[in-house]
């Protein structure tokens, strides 16, 4: 008997008991200690979680990371796991370009890529995330899992709960672009729409979180979540040759990325893993979403939240949970912030695309768009390194392109008409 | 006027473990203070030292994020529902 591809799997990979255990939490805002829980927020003052380290913990050398596997559990000393984790083993370590034309272009010294948009396997940084999410819903035993998204979360989720066999629940806008609701909808998850902003999901799901014993990964297990971001940092100062750039340039939604960016660097550069200054931070957002943007130009007070209208439909976040701290690390670091319009944004994608090869979805276009205004304005110049963090894919966010790149022309099967073309464009041989 | 306030389980220790209370006010900060004064642990979780929302939580006025209705001075009808989120969410 030949049996049915879509026959249930056998054992799950979250059917054995986990050989791992999550790190005790503590708050950022008040410092009380927590034991390791899916909780991420403080009883005392309902400040954020974070995990807490033992200080006294072995670190590796340059030479022991170096023999590990390419993935981001080869910096697993600094990820919220006593043991080694099992699930979600070989996303991180995406590619560091050099981009001299572009770092020409933009008129700074010289210029990387670090370049999530191949990240595996969803093409997003989130898929960073969610590595380190899945493995403490394992290791509290959740049998669930979930998470409020604009699109690239929504993929990452999805996928890695797939692959462990976890049961998916995820909410997203309803007006999502179709690549992303459909890039989701094939690994088979509970697939939600609602009808409103990210924020009205945002809320929904901290109710969710709050009422079914779930575990989703950008509200209850939002503690262990964020350090995945963290390695996008070790990557680049390994990448580098274990010594930091001058400068780095993020895409801004919630403000996590921007945040971990500069907690990696600051654990790197205590574990004595590169010598001299942490980048300067720059956060790049979308004029029509732009809160943190305003809030680094003001330089205190709170995050004015906004109701978002902008084709960066991935930033598109009005209520930055981690706005404040994101502001905290970009004015630690002498760093800045810019919000592009969504034109700029475009010019940006075809920026990229057309002097390193690299199509990045619309978080991208702002990142390169915010690099320029920034160059522009003397934040960023010649004697400087730079870092781009393109964060997504651009195959996912195609509908703002159509009409923008001209049409390929249609020809007869001819050499005739390739010459005549040829001839028309001076195209040299 | 009288409406439903709602309280993540967080908060809900603090209000002898009700998730729902109701509250009496014109403005969303008189019904706070109608729950604050009957549960005065819950003050400086919804009440920051300058009077206004606890930067850690977010109210929702009927679904609506209250800032952007003025905040604590938003006003209320009979029957609105006023949802209090833990801010540290999403992202």
């Amino acid at each position: 008997m030949t049996a049915s591809l879509l026959a249930p799997a056998g054992e799950r990979a979250t059917d054995q008991r986990p050989l791992f255990s999550a790190r005790p939490l503590v708050c950022e805002n008040c410092g009380a200690r927590f034991g390791a829980e899916p909780s991420a927020i403080c009883l005392t003052c309902l400040g954020p979680l974070v995990p807490e380290y033992d200080p006294t913990r072995s670190l590796p050398s340059y030479g022991e990371i170096a023999t590990r596997p390419k993935s981001l559990w080869r910096y697993r000393e600094w990820l919220p796991f006593d043991g080694t984790p099992t699930l979600s083993p070989d996303s991180g370590f995406t590619p560091l370009v050099e981009a001299p034309e572009l770092a020409r272009r933009i008129g700074v010294g010289r210029l990387w890529i670090k370049n999530d948009a191949v990240s595996h396997p969803t093409l997003s940084f989130k898929d960073r995330v969610v590595s380190t999410a899945i493995n403490a819903a394992h290791a509290f035993g959740l049998g669930v899992v979930g998470c409020a998204s604009t699109g690239n979360l929504a993929n990452a989720v999805a996928a890695h709960a797939a692959r462990a066999g976890l049961d998916a629940w995820i909410f997203i806008p309803f007006d999502l672009e179709p690549a992303k609701v459909l890039a989701t909808s094939i690994f088979a998850p509970k697939l939600v729409r609602v009808r409103g902003t990210y924020d009205d999901v945002n809320r929904l799901c901290a109710q969710v979180a709050d009422s079914f014993g779930w575990g989703l990964v950008n509200v209850n297990l939002r503690a262990y979540y964020g350090e995945g971001s963290k390695t996008m940092a070790f990557e680049i100062i390994e990448q580098l040759g274990w010594r930091a750039p001058s400068a780095v340039v993020a895409p801004m939604a919630g403000g996590a990325l921007v945040t971990k960016l500069h907690r990696g660097f600051n654990e790197f550069a205590s574990a004595g893993l590169f010598d001299g200054k942490i980048p300067r931070l720059y956060g790049g957002q979308a004029a029509g979403c732009s809160p943190i943007v305003r809030l680094v130009e003001r330089g205190s007070g709170r995050i004015e939240p906004q109701i978002p209208s902008t084709i960066a439909r991935s930033l598109a976040i009005g209520n930055p949970a981690d706005g404040l701290t994101a502001a905290r690390g970009i004015a630690e670091t002498g760093g800045w912030a810019a919000a592009v319009s969504d034109a700029d944004l475009i010019a940006g994608i075809r920026l990229l695309a057309e002097t390193t090869g690299i199509f990045a979805e619309t978080a991208g276009g702002v990142t390169l768009a915010a690099a320029v205004q920034l160059a522009n304005s003397g934040q960023l110049g010649p004697d400087d390194e730079v870092v781009l963090c393109i964060t997504g894919n651009g195959l996912k966010t195609l509908d703002p392109l159509v009409n923008v790149i001209p049409e390929a022309p249609i020809i007869p099967p001819k050499l005739s008409a390739v010459s005549a073309l040829a001839d028309s464009n001076s195209t040299p041989s | 006027m009288s409406l439903t306030v709602s309280l993540p389980s967080v908060l809900s220790r603090l209000a002898d473990g009700s998730r729902s209370l109701s509250a009496s006010g014109t403005t969303v900060g008189e019904a706070v203070a109608d729950v604050t004064r009957r549960f005065p642990s819950l003050t400086t979780r919804l009440v920051d030292e300058n009077g206004q929302p606890y930067p850690f939580v977010t109210f929702y006025l009927n679904d609506e994020d209250i800032r952007f209705n003025g905040g604590f001075t938003a006003s209320v009808r009979d029957g609105d529902e006023l949802t209090i989120v833990s801010a540290v969410a999403g992202g």
